[in-house]
């Protein structure tokens, strides 16, 4: 191994900037990591503000703070921001950070991209966030913008539309980027089946972004042009289909989903190893499986609007794909508690984190299965069930596991251990609070309660009061979370290179802090070093 | 002895998720079972769903806690070398396809009934405004519009002062609701006039979206009397959440009664268009229809919510020609939420909505529309 190559580094990257230009400038995958991580929870937290706006209206029936149009951008800010701003985000600036120290890498194969890429992010989201304060205000027609609904809005569409411009083609450089960092620049001896999980994961999330980014560029491109040009795509009146709307939409839109759940599993994928000292079980299945559920993931768009009125055939064929997702989704799980089962089991944070992920992250998966029945779906469809499920699997799924891949890498990036009580304290706090959130939202939505309503009828209350004060609650919580990584950042005990006792892999070779430039000599990889020899041989 | 232990503590492992998974059934709301054969399948499928998943939940929790409460470093537990097993992988991808295999079977069969809307006896189209539905009975001239009730529509203003829990089925009640007669197999088109909307009653087993420029189709047939209550479930628009849906499900002959007087009904207001209105007559009718149609958007005294819904007077005049008003009102303005009024309204609602907002808020006597211009302006 020849990780003591990367303490003589300097000489030919020349002098570095400081201050704003250092930031404004990098091209260093470590720095630009860093820089999407803080955007990500910046937003996480602008967004968790809006979420804590639609809480204390539905605290209790009746409208006391809120008009219901304001309510409107809330829940479509709210999950705009979410999804592009903090999730996204969060992954993308996980692959720059991990995926070159994964591969031995010297850093992203394309880094003035790499630096584009992110820089475009803020001046995305002032476009985004700025609509707040246009007279017409912000867009009210859900963050699918389905027409004819967002076409009534007022200017503020063009902002959105251009702002999710600017996101496609930001995460379209960052995918070819990862694409191209993992292709051509692993060390000698990295095979593609000796990637560690994350690396597999993001290769794949990074084809589902190319994919499908376009076709929203499309989708939303297409509003456009009906809302202030004239043409008539979406609208009826004038020869267009607005569910035609929803079928792009959706294409762009199933992928998403999982492009917001592929690296959670790979995160996941290398947590729980560490920490059950013990190889990931079946890890060319873990690999299979994740491809094929990116393949299926372009074949079910239409689960979404079951109820826009479908030929029999069509709903069929979508419900049997769909349910389909289930085997390799299932064998993930299956993994991973085999992977834990008969190991050495510590519980640090990360691996509390990880925990968290695969219980709740089932249970999201388990209601996802049931929305698949169509007839089923028909009751379920756009009520509280719904956004209960999709609460379980985007923050208990992808949000746990991002905060899991943090404390399990925060050392490695900071050089200093977190706190771990505190950590500890940040897991259990956001799990009671989470499941008093979002767990009573599936009585809330079996018993009749539409989702995106400012206000609902009395039967309703209870659940909603519970609901709310869990929201509260855990958005309390992630405060601590903010002070961990800020006070980890700052100093604390030194961290070894290795920081995990379980851990393998080309990350815990270079030194804690990794020092900018790492991997300037390829190191080799053998079978001394790779995670994943067993299934070599 | 490592077996045996493993064994015990995974029934106690068990036991405790069962309990567990039990309080969670016990605490919440299920699916309501419903009023119709189809509804009634569909609350069965989602119970045995829902019974799949929990005992596969059960039991893949056991294991992961088993793993947790033994597998520890802590007690000294030595990690195993196994990284894959064959055998096993190839059980849980093949016993899961078993199970979808044994889900898809009834779902498809409930799905081909609900989808089967030949036959039916009688046809109701529902149409989506921005924010309340119109019925037509389509074999019986009979249509009527179906909005949120004014208890609840005071109640629910912001800041009302009104408490909800005073409310008779706050936000669940209409002004008119769709009266139905039991035991007939209904086919609903459902279609908008405007953006989609979704018609939703839990106790039918059913949701369908209301789309505009296409029909689409569903059906019911309602075994026992009574009052369904249901809510819009697509997000149309600020009011999304205040255009609920009651279904009175009747017997026969109270429903052939109850169509004879909506014909009666139906037959006073034509005569009522015909004749001149006096002012008095016109402001009353006319604050009625304007709290109704007009006050969600355009405030009760007119001022508006710019930029969207633009203010009808200012400093107490109305703004705009009369002329110009009618032709808004009844064509509607395009590329706004503001849809034409001339099939959802009488001439009589039209006029006098017209004169009480040229009126109410002046201090001068402004014009007065009368039903029979607008009669003349639809012929001409």
């Amino acid at each position: 191994m020849s990780h003591a190559t990367t303490a003589e580094h300097d000489d030919h990257h020349g002098d570095h900037p400081t201050g704003l230009a250092r930031w404004l400038f990098t091209t260093n995958h470590k720095e630009i990591g860093t820089l999407y991580l803080v955007f990500s929870l910046v937003m996480f937290l602008v967004g968790g503000a809006m979420a804590l706006v639609i809480r204390a209206e539905l605290f209790a029936p009746g409208l006391q703070l809120v008009n219901p149009e304001f309510f409107n951008q809330m829940t479509t800010m709210h999950a705009l921001v979410m999804i592009f701003g903090a999730v996204m985000p969060a992954f993308v600036g996980l692959a720059n950070w991990m995926v070159p120290l994964m591969v031995g890498a010297p850093d992203m194969a394309l880094p003035r991209m790499n630096n584009w890429s992110f820089w475009i992010l803020p001046f995305a989201f002032t476009l985004l966030l700025m609509t707040l304060f246009l007279p017409s205000g912000a867009p009210a027609s859900g963050w699918t913008l389905y027409p004819p609904l967002s076409l009534q809005g007022g200017n503020s569409l063009a902002f959105v539309i251009f702002a999710i411009h600017l996101m496609g083609i930001s995460s379209i450089m960052g995918a070819i980027n990862i694409i191209a960092t993992i292709l051509n620049m692993r060390a000698p001896g990295m095979t593609l089946l000796r990637m560690p999980m994350f690396v597999w994961a993001w290769l794949i999330t990074a084809f589902l972004l190319i994919a499908v980014m376009p076709v929203l560029a499309g989708a939303v491109t297409m509003l456009l042009t009906d809302r202030f040009f004239g043409t008539s795509f979406f609208n009826a009146a004038g020869g267009g289909d607005p569910v035609l709307y929803q079928h792009i939409f959706w294409f762009f839109g199933h992928p998403e989903v999982y492009i917001m759940i592929l690296p959670a599993f790979g995160i996941v994928s290398e947590i729980i190893p560490t920490f059950s000292r013990k190889p990931l079980f079946g890890y060319t299945a873990m690999v299979y499986a994740t491809a094929s559920i990116a393949f299926l993931s372009f074949i079910v768009w239409a689960h979404h609007m079951f109820t826009v009125g479908m030929p029999l055939g069509a709903m069929l064929f979508f419900m049997y794909a769909t349910m389909v997702i289930a085997v390799p989704t299932g064998v993930k799980v299956f993994n991973w508690v085999a992977t834990m089962w008969r190991g050495s089991m510590s519980f640090e944070t990360p691996m509390l984190f990880a925990l968290g992920f695969v219980v709740l992250f089932t249970i999201g998966g388990f209601s996802g299965l049931m929305l698949a029945i169509v007839p089923a779906d028909f009751q379920y469809h756009d009520s509280y069930f719904v956004v209960a499920h999709f609460h379980y699997v985007l923050v208990t799924g992808a949000i746990y596991s991002i905060m899991a891949g943090v404390y399990y890498w925060l050392p490695k990036w900071t050089g200093h251990m977190y706190n771990e009580t505190l950590g500890k304290v940040h897991f259990w706090w956001s799990t009671i609070w989470v499941n008093v959130l979002f767990f009573p939202q599936h009585y809330l939505g079996l018993a009749g309660m539409p989702r995106r309503i400012p206000d609902y009828a009395v039967q309703f209350s209870e659940f909603n009061a519970i609901s709310s004060i869990g929201g509260f609650m855990f958005g309390i919580g992630q405060l601590l979370f903010a002070y961990i990584v800020w006070q980890c950042a700052r100093g604390g005990k030194k961290a070894t290179a290795q920081v995990w006792e379980g851990a393998h892999g080309l990350e815990w070779t270079v030194p804690s802090p990794a020092p900018l430039h790492t991997f300037d000599t390829p190191p080799v990889v053998d079978d001394q070093i790779a995670v994943h020899k067993d299934k070599l041989t | 002895m490592k077996r045996t232990n493993e064994l015990i503590v995974a029934l106690a492992v068990m036991a405790v998720i069962v309990v567990i998974t039990w309080g969670l059934f016990a605490v919440g709301d299920n699916m309501p079972r419903g009023v119709t054969a189809y509804s009634n399948d569909v609350y069965e499928l989602h119970n045995i769903i829902l019974g799949i998943v929990t005992v596969i939940g059960v039991l893949v929790f056991t294991a992961m806690f088993t793993s947790i409460v033994l597998h520890r470093k802590s007690k000294g537990y030595e990690a195993a070398k196994f990284t894959h097993s064959t055998k096993a992988e190839i059980a849980w991808t093949a016993i899961p396809v078993l199970i979808l295999v044994g889900m898809a079977v009834p779902a498809t069969s409930v799905l081909i009934d609900m989808e089967s809307t030949g036959d039916a006896e009688m046809n109701i189209k529902v149409t989506g405004y921005q924010w309340l539905w119109k019925y037509d009975y389509l074999e019986e001239d009979v249509s009527l519009y179906s909005a949120l009730d004014r208890d609840s529509n005071r109640a629910r203003q912001i800041s009302s002062g009104i408490d909800p829990e005073s409310v008779d089925n706050y936000l669940l009640n209409v002004d008119k609701p769709l009266v139905v007669p039991v035991d007939t197999k209904i086919r609903f088109l459902l279609t908008s006039e405007d953006v989609i909307h979704s018609w939703w009653v839990p106790e039918l087993g059913w949701k369908r979206d209301a789309i505009p420029g296409t029909v689409n189709e569903a059906w019911t047939r309602i075994d026992e009397e009574g009052i369904y209550r249901g809510q819009c479930a697509e997000l149309c628009g600020k009011d999304h959440g205040f255009m609920p849906i009651v279904v009175e499900a009747v017997s026969k002959e109270e429903y052939a009664i109850w169509l004879s007087e909506q014909r009666q009904e139906i037959a006073a207001t034509a005569h009522d268009a015909a004749r001149e209105w006096t002012r008095e007559e016109l402001m009353d009718h006319g604050a009625n229809v304007y709290q109704a149609q007009c006050a969600a958007c355009h405030q009760a005294d007119g001022s508006g919510l710019e930029p969207a819904f633009p203010a009808l007077a200012q400093n107490g005049s109305p703004t705009g020609s009369v002329d110009d008003h009618l032709s808004v009102v009844l064509n509607g303005r395009e590329g706004t939420p503001m849809s034409g009024f001339r099939e959802r309204l009488q001439p009589q609602d039209i006029a006098a909505a017209l004169t009480y907002t040229r009126n109410a808020w002046s201090d001068s006597e402004g014009e007065i529309v009368q039903p029979s211009s607008i009669i003349e302006l639809d012929q001409g």
